[in-house]
């Protein structure tokens, strides 16, 4: 494949990861919630999130063309070969913790999508196209939740300003460019930091100004999802998320 | 006791003969009974019992399938059943509200539920140890409760009827695509068609029992019909379910785990039927009053996501009293 298509789907895969990896843990949630109303509604952003993997792998499986199909991508590859980010990988641990690995992702990828839906790869722009609805309302719902958990009892603003003391140190791995990055970024298909940075810290700014959060100073940001380097806890994440496939090697369900 | 939680209306009804004849000759003519109507204080009981049996079952039986969602094996099948859960969840939210109309708080029910004190279907109290049994639930279970349910969209009482009417609608895109899931285990390999044929033995007979005691033990029935809250008996509405899913099974070369089971010509008034063997009331009164394989855990996984949400909605009640506040306080400087 030509080293073009080849950055692509790389970056695709990337991409694709992080809507599998963050999906699964919010359905990890399901019949669990705190409440009934978000027993709704957090298996309803994983549909989106999954439902986004799913286009993605599809994608980056016609771009690689050696006959694999989306479930090849997402279910049978080694853990060194995962490359979503670190945090969509983390325990879901709390609620709090839960909205605002979801706020934090949500605000990146909807300047993501919005340039991406007017960008000249056809297949990525209508994939954007419904993303970039879906995502909003990502932003909003978990972003009122992040200021009412915020500026609520005395409890959840401390669980609240731990989650972001906890989760902080992986925003920063969302910008993380690579070669495959970068060539996406030269060819006009994928957007550049600098346009993504600043809308993504005005959404976390305005929420965490309501919610009456403060932003730790990171520095030493954690990376390594990227590059297939991960946590201890995503080994049993695809432990379960295989299972299945590797019971049973080659079957049709 | 449940005029008390009623939300400020007066449910208290004086039952003269006059009051009950005027109440059933509604019920015979057809008519709904709407929330703000003059009703026999058992009627609204028996409502309230079902309505919030049937919400809690919802809810409970967000939790056997639940239990696949991170394992499923493809992500089309994934999507798939993640919705499922999420609509019987919204299947529950229809009917608390529903619930509502009659006077109990959601609260309150959760906490009957909580509690221990409140029923839902012993269905949800066997464990699923498998991927087939994600296909035996959607196939059999749901395929039950739309048996169960499609009589319930003309229930006398109104909020519950139009509750249904939704509510089945979703019950059979489930049971079909439950169907279809098992179907694709039967066509697999020789493993997958074992996993489907032991999903089947296990899931089976406790469907059978969803339908409730036999005509001849069950308490509550005869009132229940007569105020055209019940359409059918429980017999009557196991026997079409044992004659709808039969040849289903046999379509795709499953075998019913009935030795009994077999076609006979003159049930069902001469239009045939299948005679099936007996089912085993001890096991089902023993998993009602709570022994099941499940039960525990079905009630500690509830309340373990009740307690452990607790700080979450106490943040969101205290978050909205602030906002109000805010707006009052804005409004008096103003
Ligand atoms: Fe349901
Ligand atoms: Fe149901
Ligand atoms: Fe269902």
């Amino acid at each position: 494949m030509a080293e073009s298509q080849q950055h692509l789907q790389a970056a695709v895969l990337q991409i694709a990861d992080d809507h599998l990896i963050l999906g699964h843990r919010l359905s990890e949630w399901c019949g669990h919630a705190p409440m009934l109303e978000e027993d709704l509604s957090m298996p309803n952003m994983a549909l989106d999130l999954i439902g986004q993997a799913r286009h993605l792998y599809a994608y980056a499986a016609v771009l690689e063309g050696k006959g694999r199909s989306e479930d090849d991508l997402a279910y049978l590859r080694t853990d060194r070969e995962y490359t979503n980010c670190l945090m969509v990988e983390r325990g879901n641990t709390d609620f709090a913790h839960t909205m605002l690995k979801q706020l934090y992702f949500a605000a990146f990828m909807k300047p993501f999508w919005s340039f991406v839906e007017n960008s000249s790869d056809s297949t990525l722009s209508s994939i954007a196209g419904k993303a970039v609805k879906e995502i909003s309302y990502h932003i909003r719902h978990c972003g009122e939740w992040v200021i009412r958990l915020g500026d609520g009892t005395d409890e959840s603003a401390q669980r609240m300003q731990q989650a972001v003391d906890a989760l902080h140190p992986y925003t920063e791995e969302l910008f993380w460019c690579d070669d495959h990055r970068q060539a996406c970024i030269d060819d006009g298909v994928l957007p550049a930091e600098h346009v993504v940075r600043p809308q993504w810290q005005t959404t976390i700014n305005a929420v965490f100004d309501q919610a009456r959060l403060s932003t730790p100073e990171v520095t030493f940001p954690l990376l390594g999802g990227r590059e297939g380097k991960h946590t201890e806890e995503f080994g049993f994440l695809l432990a379960e998320l295989q299972y299945m496939q590797r019971a049973y090697p080659g079957a049709q369900w | 006791m449940y005029s008390q939680g009623l939300l400020g209306a007066n449910t208290e009804t004086e039952e003269t003969p006059e009051f009950l004849a005027a109440f059933q000759a509604r019920i015979d003519r057809e008519e709904k009974i709407e929330p703000n109507d003059p009703m026999p204080a058992a009627y609204r009981k028996t409502l309230i019992r079902m309505i919030s049996q049937h919400a809690h079952s919802e809810i409970v039986g967000m939790l056997p399938e639940g239990n696949w969602i991170t394992r499923a094996p493809t992500l089309r099948r994934k999507v798939a059943l993640l919705a499922k859960v999420q609509d019987e969840g919204g299947h529950g939210l229809y009917l608390y509200s529903a619930a509502e109309t009659l006077g109990v708080s959601r609260e309150q029910l959760t906490e009957e539920l909580l509690s221990g004190k409140a029923k839902y279907s012993s269905i949800f109290n066997y464990p699923t140890p498998t991927w087939a049994d994600i296909g035996a639930i959607g196939w059999l279970v749901d395929g039950a409760a739309i048996m169960n349910q499609v009589p319930l969209c003309r229930c006398s009482y109104g909020p519950y009827a139009r509750a249904m009417i939704r509510v089945c609608k979703e019950e059979s895109f489930h049971q079909r695509q439950g169907y279809e899931l098992i179907s694709s285990l039967a066509e697999g390999t020789e493993e997958q068609k074992a996993m489907a044929q032991d999903a089947l033995n296990r899931w089976w007979w406790p469907s059978l029992m969803m339908f409730g005691p036999s005509d001849t033990d069950s308490q509550h029935s005869d009132q229940s019909m007569a105020w055209k809250i019940k359409r059918f008996t429980n017999d009557e509405l196991r026997q079409k379910f044992v004659d709808a899913t039969v040849p289903q099974a046999e379509l795709i070369g499953l075998t019913m785990p009935d030795e009994n089971l077999r076609w006979n010509e003159t049930k069902n008034n001469g239009q045939g039927g299948y005679d099936f063997g007996e089912i085993d009331w001890d096991e089902f009164w023993q998993v009602v009053k709570g022994h099941g394989m499940m039960n525990k855990d079905r009630i500690n996984a509830r309340r373990k996501a009740w307690d452990d949400g607790a700080w979450v909605r106490e943040a969101a009640l205290a978050h909205a009293e602030k906002q109000s506040n805010a707006k009052t306080a804005a409004k008096t400087a103003a």
